[in-house]
């Protein structure tokens, strides 16, 4: 529970790519909603220049995406690359969804903080923005 | 000057959206801004667009920003959304309509939440919205929450209200009641696709045709905001609104009210806060429980309080 008003950390929720199953993300925002952040949430199809774009206009503290249809080597570097040409290299990342372990490495290497795969408890993902955000 | 303003000044974006953030979280350095920025505001036609949830504010709201972007102008959007009253936080869910906007040089696209601000706005949205006005761009538009009969505040905003209303949501009285309809500078029945739109229009104007002579009757105007229908037709009858607003004189005393209106509103909160700062927990504590009791009224209680800082 934090203060009504005074600095709220601000989470960006979006979907990349071209798969309709918004259910997780729905989830993920209610858990952050939840625990006092305030979340854009942006809907499905997602390019990677309409997710750097809504993370500047919002001035987010953290990006989130979720994917499940296995283009996130593909279309991560890619949303990397659009925050860092608007300078946004200040924002924490995390990524869920279906990502399997021999990717790790290499999201980690583009800056995930996190990856949350099925099964995560929605709590452990509050607690990890909260840990990493100072506000 | 502090360099995020002059970013500001020379039109970068991500200077725009710091200062918001700045001044949203109610910092020193967020007034700073706003008092380097105040004389350049002034100069944008603020739109606001209120009316029920799911009445298709947002979908009108993009909708009307495409028309403004094929005229060439330019716009800043604040779309507020509730924060929960128990944990705070909040769903912002603005930018779904707004999708094609998204990578629109010419428009800028923030969402708010209410943070238990009255009105259906949020509590800081007055310098939000000088900020994004001083930052160049030809139109503001502000969504409200969606509200219901009585959030009348974003007429003390916006220079034009528009009102959304829906066929099939409510008989020609609640039409007659008093509150947010008296408020609208442009009335919309939205969704004139579905049944009853006619119906509705004319009991508008029924209810319109109710008001004293010589007051102005605002147009009312159908659109079908998700295929784009009605709003060039909205869009000319906001600057006809704009022409009105100047020439009657109207426009000087708006802003002088809405000015007077701010700073008295802003007084009262910094007395609050001496208030607040010069209360003890403990004499504050013992005073609620002598009102809880029924030992002290309650006018009498905040008069002490008010004591500790006036005298």
């Amino acid at each position: 529970m934090t203060a009504p008003t005074s600095a709220k950390i601000r989470v960006l929720i979006a979907k990349p790519g071209l798969d309709g199953h918004d259910r997780g993300a729905k989830v993920v925002a209610r858990a952050l909603r939840d625990g006092g952040c305030e979340v854009i949430y942006t809907g499905i199809r997602q390019t990677p220049e309409m997710i750097a774009e809504a993370a500047l206009q919002e001035d987010v503290d953290v990006v989130g995406l979720s994917i499940l249809s296995g283009a996130h080597l593909e279309l991560f570097p890619r949303i990397v690359d659009e925050m860092k040409k608007r300078g946004l290299t200040d924002v924490l990342l995390f990524c869920g969804g279906i990502i399997p372990e021999e990717d790790t490495k290499a999201l980690e290497g583009l800056g995930f903080a996190a990856i949350f795969r099925p099964g995560t408890n929605t709590q452990d993902i509050v607690k990890f923005v909260y840990e990493h955000v100072k506000k | 000057m502090d360099e995020l303003v002059e970013r500001f000044l020379a039109g970068d974006r991500r200077a725009l959206a710091r200062i918001i953030s700045r001044v949203e979280s109610e910092s020193g350095e967020g007034r700073e801004c706003l008092r380097q920025l105040y004389p350049h505001s002034g100069k944008a036609h603020i739109i606001g667009i209120t009316g029920g949830a799911g009445a298709g504010k947002s979908t009108l709201t993009g909708a009307l920003a495409a028309e403004y972007r094929r005229r060439g102008k330019t716009l800043g959007i604040v779309a507020v959304d509730p924060s929960s009253p128990f944990t705070h936080g909040a769903i912002l869910g603005d930018r779904i309509r707004m999708q094609e906007l998204t990578l629109d040089p010419g428009v800028y696209m923030r969402s708010m939440a209410g943070r238990g601000a009255l009105g259906g706005l949020a509590p800081t949205i007055d310098d939000v919205v000088a900020v994004m006005d001083a930052f160049g761009f030809d139109y503001v538009i502000i969504e409200t929450v969606g509200a219901g009969q009585d959030e009348v505040e974003i007429a003390g905003l916006a220079l034009t209200t528009i009102l959304v209303n829906n066929p099939g949501t409510g008989d020609d009285i609640q039409a007659l009641k008093a509150g947010i309809i008296e408020i609208a500078d442009i009335l919309v029945v939205n969704k004139a696709d579905h049944p009853g739109a006619d119906v509705l229009v004319s009991q508008l104007q029924a209810l319109l045709s109710l008001a004293p002579a010589g007051a102005r009757r605002p147009p009312i105007l159908k659109t079908t905001a998700l295929k784009a229908e009605g709003l060039a037709e909205l869009a000319d009858a906001i600057g006809e609104h704009g022409a009105y607003l100047a020439q009657s004189g109207e426009l000087e005393r708006r802003r002088a009210d809405d000015a007077r209106q701010q700073v008295l509103s802003i007084a009262r909160q910094i007395l609050l806060e001496r208030i607040r700062a010069a209360t003890s927990e403990e004499e504050l504590a013992e005073l609620v429980l002598r009102v809880a009791a029924r030992k002290l009224d309650p006018h009498s209680a905040a008069e002490q309080l008010a004591g500790n800082v006036l005298r």
